[in-house]
């Protein structure tokens, strides 16, 4: 196919692949299909992730076993007069709700707890309709995986918490505050969860739309 | 379908939507403007003035506000007669017992070393465009390094741990934001600045245009 076809191929929408081409998804140069390092910015050439949904699910499941001790676990172990207190996320959220900081409650609740479940829930979408098929529309999931990828990393805010509460306590100050082990969970569950949004190759939504329609077609 | 040679050049005129795949005219967009891919709307150009001299910009201030952030202290104490600060070194080493110390360097990584890091590759990669020169050997190295780090980047998220760690204090002693978190707080800002003004596509036909 020539560049001067593709022009005029007019409303037939036509993908990199189906003209046997590969496009970098570091630069966005495009190279004959089968070339496996980009002219351009060297980086590793595939017409669409090797495995990529495999590996969004085995991140995922990786994410979702250690949000459970997570939760589970404390976050913080203060020790005050002999007596140790534990408190996990949604514990420390409620002590926040006590103070009577109800927006930073809410700021904490919504990092740790709602984006992070929201964000398994829309990762297991997606790779769920790519496989099964979806009633959803590109656009949708298309938004769902941007928003996804986009505030997935606020969930740290927990972690970054517990560190500088500790560093506070280390400077002789607060009672005691020590990090729990669901401080080292969570931030491993964080990081997978990541690491499950970023191996979704967006490109196979529409792929599975195109395969869905020629299905409709025929 | 047949597949006769296509050249580089002729490559060139087209563009594949990173998103979703979708072959089309490669059509540059107005200066200020930016191009969305008609299928899935992903942004496929941005055709912002200066983003060579913005991203080293953001660059540059980042490492300085860098050294400012973790060398002074970003919160102050002041309780039972005494004044204590706290760095970002400080919160760095809280996690130095046993198992926790790998969360240290985590901590460490997002919040200093990854976006001190981020910054250095960037200008090393662009830095010889702004001057005139040819780009550094292993530049279109470095900013691929740059942009794969680019979410693991997370001063801007520890700003708001600050904040939070704040209210769950306030009641135990009296507490202070120190000239830290004013740098960090203003590193959210060139966050958001260099994610408006940075375009992929663009900077990489600059690094390497005759490719
Ligand atoms: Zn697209």
């Amino acid at each position: 196919m020539q560049v001067d076809d593709l022009a005029t191929s007019g409303s037939k929408q036509v993908t990199a692949r189906a003209a046997n081409l590969v496009a970098c998804r570091s630069c966005g140069t495009l190279a004959p299909m089968g070339q496996t390092a980009c002219r351009r910015c060297h980086a590793a050439l595939s017409s669409r992730e090797p495995d990529s949904l495999s590996r969004v699910w085995a991140w995922l499941t990786a994410g979702v076993i250690l949000y459970i001790p997570a939760n589970i676990y404390p976050m913080l172990l203060t020790k005050t007069l002999g007596s140790q207190e534990e408190s996990t996320i949604v514990g420390g959220a409620i002590e926040l709700v006590h103070y009577g900081a109800y927006f930073v409650a809410f700021i904490v609740l919504f990092a740790s707890v709602a984006i992070p479940v929201a964000k398994f829930f829309a990762i297991g979408l997606l790779a769920w309709s790519v496989q099964r098929g979806s009633r959803l529309s590109g656009h949708r999931r298309m938004q769902l995986y941007e928003i996804t990828e986009f505030i997935g990393r606020w969930s740290m805010i927990d972690v970054f918490v517990v560190a500088i509460l500790t560093a506070l306590v280390q400077l002789g100050f607060l009672a005691s505050i020590n990090p729990g082990p669901a401080a080292v969970c969570f931030a491993l569950s964080v990081v997978f969860t990541m690491l499950s949004a970023q191996s979704f190759d967006p490109r196979l939504i529409w792929d599975s739309i195109e395969e869905s329609d020629r299905r409709a077609e025929r | 379908m047949t597949n006769t040679t296509t050249l580089p050049d002729d490559l060139d005129k087209l563009i594949a939507c990173p998103s979703c795949d979708l072959l089309q005219q490669r059509v540059i967009p107005a200066p200020g403007k930016f191009s969305r891919c008609p299928r899935c709307h992903s942004m496929l150009i941005s055709n912002k003035r200066n983003v060579i001299d913005n991203t080293l910009a953001s660059a540059v201030s980042t490492a300085i506000l860098m050294c400012a952030a973790v060398f002074f202290p970003f919160i102050s104490l002041k309780g039972a007669g005494l004044t204590r600060d706290a760095s970002v070194m400080d919160a760095i080493g809280a996690f130095t017992s046993g198992f926790m110390a790998p969360l240290t360097l985590a901590v460490a990584a997002f919040i200093v070393i990854i976006p001190v890091l981020r910054a250095t590759a960037l200008f090393y990669a662009l830095a010889p465009l702004r001057f005139g020169r040819r780009p550094a050997k292993h530049a279109a190295k470095s900013f691929r390094l740059a942009m794969a780090l680019k979410p693991w980047s997370m001063a801007e998220i520890f700003v708001v741990g600050v904040v939070v760690a704040l209210v769950k204090v306030v009641d135990l002693a009296d507490v202070s934001l120190g000239p830290s978190f004013w740098a960090f707080a203003a590193l959210v800002l060139i966050v958001v600045f260099e994610n408006s003004t940075l375009c992929k596509w663009t900077i990489w036909r600059l690094l390497a245009p005759n490719k």
